[in-house]
């Protein structure tokens, strides 16, 4: 199949490398993988944060890149919870709040085939067990977005429960929010610590060398509050995992989410 | 959905008033920081919202048709909301056929100046009350204490705040914040004649409370009591009180006259529909399948109860509510309180962080649409941004209120109306955003900006970015706790050379191949050796 990437501006500028993972792991599984670079992001840090007039244009640029190609690509694939959600539930939102009839009826096709990455693997391109290799223990955070927006379910877990060598561990009080909530963690900084805390010391307890999501903004949360209590487990993203092989693979660099050349 | 339009009043609807207990003093993230500094405040609230949100899950959990009630309990609430001013008329009607006085406040004020002469009238000097938040929410201890009369709280939880002099934690759970010996120590300073070998085992407390409650049921001057409802029944002109103590049901039989201040929203159109709530609330708010003393009364029965029964219509900026069609589903709550205790915000800071009688996510939507968002000096401006809309409310909603979606609704509320009001659109966030959607909205000067933001950071030591200098105004909300880590070679530096790889790899595909829609004219990024 022929796969449009949406890396999302975060990962893009902040964790290049679940991007990466997420080309190199669909070329591995013999599809093909288009990037325009033309996208910028999906608009969710305006939309959430109230600035559905400064999101319009946003989002109209995301449309006016992904619609040309709807129909030479089958699907639209964004290696993140929340922003998928922002692109289904929210895109024809800000359209109507401008008024703008026809960029909602756009929205709508373009959201129609987009989907989070453990959605593509298993309603897309109905995989399980993608040949992935990573002999560490690791444990799963259900992103609130994953797992109350788009409701991706266990469709994650069997992913990970089908790489071989991975050991998954319980992640205690696990569907509980991390606290990043975009610019609630900057809004809302003390209450956000507080929550991040308590879900560091949860990963600390899992026992797990790894946790594991599907969203790099929560990941980068987590993963900054365990680096930064000089806790040992590290953060890493599903497509990070399902990319690493035998032949080569993933071993985490010092920077939060990256990736050792 | 559609959206039902409900006409243009000749009056536009009113906000609260500002003695409306509906709005702190300072903002959220303020006040929300000295809550969370009290270490023993958390670890109350942490064991009480778990151990009734696990309480709760397994009340919800016996019930097969969970997700068929929440559905009807939701048509319900959006039937009253349609037809709101219908039923409150029809409500008038039955209370008025069953012996009852109907009483219309359009505010705070009215509902306290009617309930202080209903009961100077009577000659009260002291009044009972059973914990209602619409009461709490007028602030009627307050105006009743400058009227010369005293209200006692019949309710144990609400009885150890008012013996205490605190402002009450949550709707359901008032005394969340006080442990057992920290409750001893009240009754002791309190109570006059109190055994003071008494222990902090929770039956002593109870017992002791209940005492002195008893003293004053049995002897009242004046004999007045003051409640709320938790359903108001359109049809038949019944409320509703339901409540775990049993002191609810002696404030509602043994005095001569009962004044009822109810909230417009807690109406409910037909007796049939109890079946639905009556399973709803219980099981949502503590965990019962039934709670232990529901009180159904109808107007007034000679040689039964109460004498005289008056209720108390209360407005107060619920019209403001019901003027929005995107924001006033928040007029369909019970207060079963299952949001608060399932809310990470809530658990961590607890109820009075919100400052108004209203906390949790449900307060954060409830709030401010009561009492309006009047711009960034306003506390309750800051109320729909304390959440990290991770859903859980949601989902344990009976009546399915969606209040992430309402959230963010009134954030852009929020956002518009401060852009619309002459020098309120230029904070650190206006800007910052404002900026950013230029630039994401611009892909060429967008691509040069991811590109460069590797190479610009490089000047930063270490691997990731950890504490800053608070010259930095938004980034340091992020660093004082946690890492960030540092930008290094962009994806799209990367995918540049995979593509050129990819093409090497397979000649056959040729130019115009595999990578067409990643090279398009316009293309930001390509080079002319990328496209050649």
């Amino acid at each position: 199949m022929r796969i449009s990437l949406m890396t999302t501006c975060l990962v893009d500028v902040m964790a290049p490398d679940v991007a990466r993972a997420t080309v190199i792991l669909l070329e591995r599984l013999g599809h093909e993988v288009v990037f325009d670079k033309r996208q910028t992001c999906c608009g969710q840090m305006h939309t959430n944060s109230g600035y559905y007039t400064e999101a319009a244009p946003i989002v109209r640029s995301f449309v006016d890149t992904f619609e040309p190609a709807l129909d030479s690509v089958d699907a639209i694939v964004m290696p993140s919870g929340s922003c998928t959600g922002c692109v289904r539930d929210q895109h024809e939102l800000v359209a109507r709040h401008e008024g703008d009839s026809e960029l909602e009826q756009r929205a709508a096709a373009v959201a129609a085939k987009t989907y989070e990455l453990s959605e593509l693997l298993a309603d897309v391109l109905k995989v399980t067990d993608v040949g992935a290799y990573f002999p560490h223990s690791v444990t799963y955070h259900p992103t609130c977005h994953s797992m109350r927006f788009l409701k991706v379910g266990a469709r994650p877990l069997k992913l990970l429960r089908a790489v071989e060598g991975l050991e998954m561990k319980n992640l205690p009080e696990s569907d509980t929010c991390c606290g990043f909530g975009g610019t609630f963690s900057v809004k809302n900084d003390a209450t956000s610590d507080a929550m991040v805390t308590d879900k560091a010391e949860n990963v600390v307890r899992s026992g797990a060398e790894f946790v594991v999501a599907g969203d790099a903004s929560c990941l980068m949360n987590i993963g900054g509050k365990l680096r930064r209590t000089g806790a040992s487990p590290r953060s890493v993203h599903l497509a990070q995992i399902l990319a690493s092989t035998r032949e080569d693979p993933f071993v985490p660099a010092e920077t939060i989410l990256g990736r050792a050349p | 959905m559609s959206t039902v339009h409900l006409g243009f009043p000749a009056v536009r609807p009113q906000h609260a008033s500002p003695s409306s207990r509906l709005r702190g003093e300072r903002g959220f993230p303020e006040a929300a920081r000295e809550e969370l500094g009290d270490g023993t405040l958390r670890e109350n609230l942490r064991r009480a919202t778990s151990s009734i949100q696990s309480k709760r899950a397994s009340a919800v959990r016996e019930v097969r048709d969970w997700q068929k009630l929440r559905n009807a309990g939701s048509a319900l609430k959006w039937q009253v909301t349609d037809h709101l001013p219908e039923l409150l008329e029809q409500l008038e009607a039955s209370v008025a056929a069953a012996g009852g006085v109907v009483h219309w406040a359009r505010d705070a004020e009215e509902a306290g100046e009617i309930v202080t002469r209903l009961a100077l009238e009577r000659g009260a000097q002291e009044v009972l009350k059973v914990t209602s938040s619409a009461t709490q929410e007028i602030g009627l201890d307050e105006v009743l204490g400058h009227a010369g009369i005293r209200a006692i709280e019949s309710d144990l939880a609400e009885l150890i705040v008012q013996l205490a002099r605190d402002a009450p934690s949550p709707l359901l759970l008032p005394a969340i914040h006080r442990n057992r010996s920290e409750i001893r120590e009240i009754f002791l300073a309190t109570m006059p004649d109190l055994d003071p070998s008494i222990t902090d085992e929770p039956a002593e407390l109870a017992a002791a409370a209940r005492r002195l409650l008893r003293e004053k049921f049995l002897d009242m001057p004046g004999s007045v009591a003051i409640s709320g409802a938790d359903f108001a029944v359109a049809d038949t002109g019944t409320m509703v009180v339901v409540e775990s103590e049993g002191n609810g049901r002696m404030c509602l039989t043994l005095p001569r006259t009962l004044i009822s201040v109810v909230g417009i929203e807690a109406i409910v159109p037909s007796f049939q529909d109890l079946e639905v709530f009556l399973q709803l609330l219980p099981r949502s708010s503590t965990g019962e399948r039934m709670s232990p003393c529901t009180t159904l009364f109808t107007g007034v029965h000679e040689g039964d109860g109460p004498e005289e029964f008056h209720l108390v219509l209360l407005d107060n900026g619920r019209s403001a509510v019901l003027e929005d069609p995107e924001g006033r589903s928040a007029l369909h709550c019970i207060q079963c309180s299952a949001c608060l205790n399932v809310c990470p915000v809530y658990q961590r800071t607890g109820g009075q962080a919100y400052g108004s009688t209203y906390p949790g996510p449900i307060g954060a939507i409830l709030s401010p649409q009561m009492t309006g968002m009047h711009g960034s000096d306003d506390p309750n401006s800051t109320l729909p941004y304390a959440s990290s809309l991770c859903g859980a409310c949601y989902d344990v909603c009976p009546v399915k209120i969606n209040i992430p979606e309402v959230l963010v609704h009134l954030r852009a509320k929020d956002v518009d109306r401060r852009r619309e009001t002459r020098g309120d659109f230029h904070g650190t966030w206006d800007v910052a955003l404002q900026g950013a959607s230029k630039l994401m909205a611009s892909p060429r000067a967008y691509d040069l900006a991811v590109r460069s933001a590797g190479p610009l950071s490089s000047v930063l030591p270490g691997k990731n970015i950890g504490k800053l200098p608070g010259v930095l105004p938004l980034m340091t909300g992020w660093t004082d706790h946690r890492d960030l880590p540092k930008p290094g070679a962009s994806f799209r530096t990367w995918w540049d050379q995979h593509e050129k790889d990819r093409a090497a790899q397979e000649p056959a595909h040729g130019p115009e191949g595999g990578s067409a829609a990643a090279t398009t004219d316009d293309d930001p990024g390509s080079t002319d050796e990328e496209r050649s």
